[in-house]
């Protein structure tokens, strides 16, 4: 998220006091980045953010950038362990 | 220009390459002109990471990047950052479908616009 500054018509654009959303979950946090000159084939859509609107469902919760990375640990660390059948037995392993 | 008749084998290779030429360009324009048609109507756009947005077609240009106005993820739970998002520019190397209204879609002047296609003219 950002103001747009400039683009042109390969879609690279430039965004001022950008940020990233990172969403885990019901968790949320928003991780400033500065100035971002953004190539065009890595973008995939250009939404305009309607201010007047709730950005985010009431139920979200923000939360520090040490937290979020926390739970995005977590939720990959869970996700490789239902993935591949051997990360499961080395769990088992461990036990 | 108009195109050369495709006599046998005789042809020239200038020749063949401008038809060669004129019918990438056509046919990219083919999907490019059918879309200009769909401008105003309803649309769900398929990305390639699996979000599907709808909304109302305002623009298309020669690379298939499309605006959409009024648009709401289809699946608003899995997406969350689309909520507030009422109008967006997606880039055409990113669609894997449009859904188009079926009123939208004439099959007949389709097929025959392919085959002018297929047949180089």
């Amino acid at each position: 998220m950002g103001t747009l500054r400039s683009f042109d018509q390969f879609a690279n654009a430039v965004l001022e006091g950008a940020c990233e959303r990172v969403i885990v979950g019901d968790l949320y946090c928003d991780i400033p980045l500065g100035l971002y000159v953004i190539r065009g084939e890595n973008v995939v859509l250009i939404g305009e953010l309607d201010l007047d609107k709730e950005e985010l469902p009431s139920h979200m919760t923000r939360v520090s950038s040490t937290e979020i990375k926390r739970a995005q640990k977590a939720e990959r660390e869970a996700s490789d362990l239902k993935g591949t059948m051997r990360k499961r037995m080395e769990f088992l392993d461990m036990d | 220009m108009a195109p050369p008749l495709f006599v046998g084998d005789v042809t020239l290779p200038l020749q063949f390459l401008d038809r060669k030429q004129s019918r990438t360009q056509s046919h990219a324009m083919l999907f490019f002109s059918y879309f200009k048609d769909l401008v105003g109507r309803e649309v769900t756009v398929e990305l390639k990471n699996d979000l599907a947005i709808r909304g109302t077609l305002i623009s298309v240009d020669q690379y298939l990047n499309i605006k959409l106005e009024n648009t709401r993820a289809v699946d608003q739970d899995n997406f969350p950052h689309m909520l507030s998002v009422r109008n967006c520019f997606i880039r055409g190397s990113v669609v894997r479908y449009v859904q188009l209204p079926p009123e939208g879609v004439d099959v007949d002047l389709l097929h025959d616009a392919t085959r002018r296609e297929a047949r180089g003219g």
